[in-house]
């Protein structure tokens, strides 16, 4: 298929573009729009990304095997739907979207291995990818060492803040602050009990949510333990929660261990529609694997819902599941995911050129209107300006939008009294 | 002839032309992009030759090699991480001059056991020793008590478990689950750039040579002869009078070592280190390799890594959804059809042939011991 747009390019290259195709019937199943209409290729391409007159290519790097599939799935979905919306709409700069997807397996140095097979023998114009902190740092280095663009969709830790990066998630102050402030007035919380499984988000933003419980809401900690990835034992920290009797359970588990956790907070008698949890790391994602019954009555700290009630939502859903199955859910994640080549195709447009060190001088200040989420914008700090929401678990796995703050909150990743 | 010490003509023929494929041919055809891609693959290479030492000679089946793996990576990122985290590079850290890590944890200054590793000497030292040193403790522990066979293998996983969870459970201290990342320099020369890699490729074929040479030696030695007897009939050794527990020893640390060496060429050409390369895994993985190679056959080990990797890589980029079937199939059908691996392929169906070819005009000999014509891709005349 599509061998005119291909001549020109070298053959590997061409390989990878025709294999990438292949995986994608899609694409050619659309209702192609003309494309070649922008600007010449010379002028919008001079650092020998693969543009041609009619197409460019952008790589997709997630995890579509191993422990993060189930997570990283929802990703590369939204990012798919993005791009095939974008090329429906006429593409970037003239040109359709074709994509590159390569598999990172869980294993933080293949995705290392992946980014740098994208960005040197593809030459794609943007990586779509990463989840996990671990595999973000993995190809940081990469993506800054050959001059790429990574648009990341994960809430994450902060501490970070790269040229070559647009961090589309929340960063740990944006997403926490709020949210225990929230729980705090609403609740009257004072006692705090933070459960986190071992690595560095959940250590980092327990870090983040300490200095605030302690300093800014006078309450106080009164445990805080840590799991290894995947651990399926949490009957010891449960006894200790009833014995603390905190008026929050704070919870950054990530995962399967999940699963684990809310049968067995369930399972030893914690009612969650009395005691108070707070959640930042389980979206409708996770739910579908603990199930709405063992967690009905959480808070859920976040960006977006797939239940949030604005016009883009309405539409986004739907295409969402049309594409992809009745049964999906959309998390937070996935949403910000979808964010990611919208962003990039409004650089482009705003930047005329698919230049790297344009697109990242260009990004601050670009909007996005037709976020599922509302309404965002870069910052400076190449981090989203968002609101931050909170939640409650229903039955049927679905949050119900308990709280938002009025305004956009500013991101800030390296933030000043909380390290 | 020319047999000697190290090999026999057939075997010098077999290392002459690895030699060719991997100096000449292969620089020659691959862009730097998939050079640097085989250097990783080689990396693991030297895990699979010492596995055929401990494994295929000695009878001891590892199934923790990704500890030693590990601990040699370790040792040389540790190096590395701290010649990246310079004050002027960390400065935008809370304590600059600490490794990122450290300072995500709110560790304020640099760890005892970090402080040699600014040295490089000590650091290269550290390479073979830490994991020798291990080995020989995990070796004298299992096998003056006669631990064995299947129960050996249980606990070096166990040790790899173990491992792992110390590393992830120790983040502060070793990078957690994130690893060592965004290592650059190596005493201020930048190992990032193509022809930094290639001048590493370079230098990890050397050093996977040596290794080679170093197995050949143990094989054609009387050392060599009692691993294989003692595999085969491990009490008629012991009443021969030998001490079966420090040959076995001997063999799991030479193991221990090569793998270590492949850690540390790992975190060099790799610029990175991380506790997935130390668990049970890919410590089942690196056995795998050697079995594809043919668990005999010392060259086979390299092909085998080599082309297990390669499908790894090619099916993942292919098929990113479907390559673990792919590549699962692959070793289904290896340890099914060809017990004995690749070597034992080009035993049973390429070297005859050109035996045939060859037999016009030399008689062919029979001496040496039996088991290596069964044993190897490039048996001894």
């Amino acid at each position: 298929m599509s061998d005119e747009p291909n001549k020109g390019l070298q053959s590997p290259l061409r390989r990878q573009l025709l294999m990438g195709a292949a995986a994608l019937p899609l694409i050619s199943m659309l209702p192609r729009p003309s494309f070649g209409a922008g600007p010449a290729t010379s002028v919008v391409n001079t650092t020998g990304l693969a543009v041609t007159d009619t197409e460019v290519t952008v790589g997709i790097l997630h995890s579509a095997t191993g422990t993060m599939a189930i997570s990283e799935t929802g990703s590369i979905q939204a990012e798919k739907l993005a791009i095939e919306q974008i090329n429906a709409a006429g593409g970037v700069l003239g040109r359709k979207i074709k994509f590159i997807q390569e598999d990172g397996a869980s294993d933080w140095p293949t995705f290392a291995e992946k980014a740098k097979k994208l960005l040197v023998n593809d030459k794609v114009a943007a990586i779509m990818g990463c989840w996990t902190s671990a595999s973000r740092k993995a190809v940081l280095p990469v993506v800054e060492q050959y001059n790429g663009m990574l648009y990341y969709p994960t809430f994450y830790e902060g501490l970070e803040q790269s040229k070559n990066v647009i961090y589309t998630g929340q960063e740990a102050t944006q997403q926490i602050l709020a949210g225990l402030n929230w729980i705090a007035k609403e609740k009257g919380a004072k006692s705090f009990f933070f459960i986190g499984s071992d690595y560095i988000w959940p250590r980092t933003s327990n870090k983040i949510a300490r200095k605030h419980v302690e300093n800014v809401l006078k309450g106080k900690v009164v445990g805080e333990e840590y799991y290894a990835l995947g651990s399926t034992q949490f009957n010891s920290v449960i006894n200790k929660i009833k014995l603390t009797k905190p008026d929050v359970i704070f919870t950054d588990v990530v995962g399967g261990s999940n699963v684990a956790f809310y049968k067995q907070l369930k399972a030893a008698g914690v009612d969650l529609s009395k005691q108070a949890l707070l959640t930042i790391s389980v979206t409708e994602d996770e739910i579908d694997g603990i199930g709405g019954e063992n967690i009905a009555g959480a808070y859920a700290c976040m960006k977006y819902f797939q239940s949030l009630d604005n016009a883009n939502n309405k539409a986004f859903v739907p295409a969402f599941k049309k594409l992809w199955g009745e049964k999906t859910v959309i998390g937070d994640v996935t949403q910000a995911g979808y964010l990611g080549p919208w962003l990039w195709k409004l650089t482009c447009e705003k930047a005329g050129s698919f230049d790297v060190d344009k697109i990242a001088a260009a990004s601050p200040g670009i909007e996005f209107k037709e976020a599922p989420e509302g309404y965002v914008r870069i910052h400076e700090n190449h981090h989203l300006w968002s609101k931050t929401r909170v939640g409650r678990a229903k039955l049927d796995g679905q949050f119900e939008l308990i709280f938002e703050t009025a305004d956009l909150i500013e991101p800030d990743p390296f933030p000043k009294g909380y390290q | 002839m020319t047999d000697n010490r190290f090999t026999n003509r057939s075997e010098l023929i077999g290392i002459l032309v690895l030699a060719v494929f991997l100096v000449v041919i292969l620089p020659l055809c691959l862009d730097v992009f998939r050079l640097n891609l085989v250097a990783k693959y080689l990396t693991y290479a030297f895990v699979a030759l010492g596995l055929v030492i401990c494994w295929g000679y000695g009878g001891i089946l590892s199934l923790g090699q990704g500890v030693f793996f590990g601990l040699g990576g370790y040792c040389m990122a540790m190096f590395l991480k701290l010649e990246a985290s310079s004050v002027e590079n960390t400065k935008i850290q809370s304590t600059p001059g600490i490794p990122d890590f450290m300072d995500w944890n709110q560790i304020t200054s640099l760890p005892l056991f970090w402080q040699p590793f600014h040295s490089l000497t000590f650091t290269i030292a550290a390479v073979i020793l830490v994991p020798g040193l291990f080995a020989l403790v995990i070796g004298a522990a299992m096998f003056k008590r006669r631990v064995g066979g299947t129960y050996f293998a249980i606990i070096t996983q166990a040790v790899a478990a173990i491992l792992t969870i110390l590393i992830v459970g120790q983040q502060g201290y070793t990078g957690g689950i994130n690893g060592m990342t965004d290592l650059r320099t190596l005493k201020g020369w930048d190992i990032r750039p193509d022809h930094a890699k290639v001048v590493l490729y370079f230098f990890e074929v050397g050093l996977l040579f040596i290794c080679i040479l170093i197995a050949q030696f143990i094989r054609h030695s009387k050392l060599g002869r009692i691993l294989v007897a003692m595999r085969d009939q491990e009490d008629r050794v012991r009443f021969s009078g030998y001490s079966v527990a420090n040959f076995k020893i001997f063999a799991f640390c030479v193991g221990a070592i090569f793998a270590a060496i492949g850690g540390a060429m790992f975190a060099l050409q790799v610029g990175f280190m991380s506790p997935s390369f130390v668990g049970i895994v890919p410590s089942i993985e690196m056995v795998i390799y050697t079995a594809v190679g043919g668990r005999l056959s010392i060259l086979g080990a390299v092909y085998g890594t080599m082309l297990v990797n390669f499908a790894k890589t090619s099916l993942s980029e292919s098929f990113p959804e479907l390559w673990l079937f792919g590549l699962g199939g692959l070793f289904i059908a290896v340890v099914l059809a060809f017990p004995n691996g690749l070597a034992g392929i080009w035993q049973d169906h390429v070297q005859p042939r050109i035996d045939r070819l060859i037999s016009s005009r030399k008689p062919k000999s029979e001496s040496g011991w039996t088991d290596n014509s069964v044993a190897d891709g490039a048996p001894a005349e």
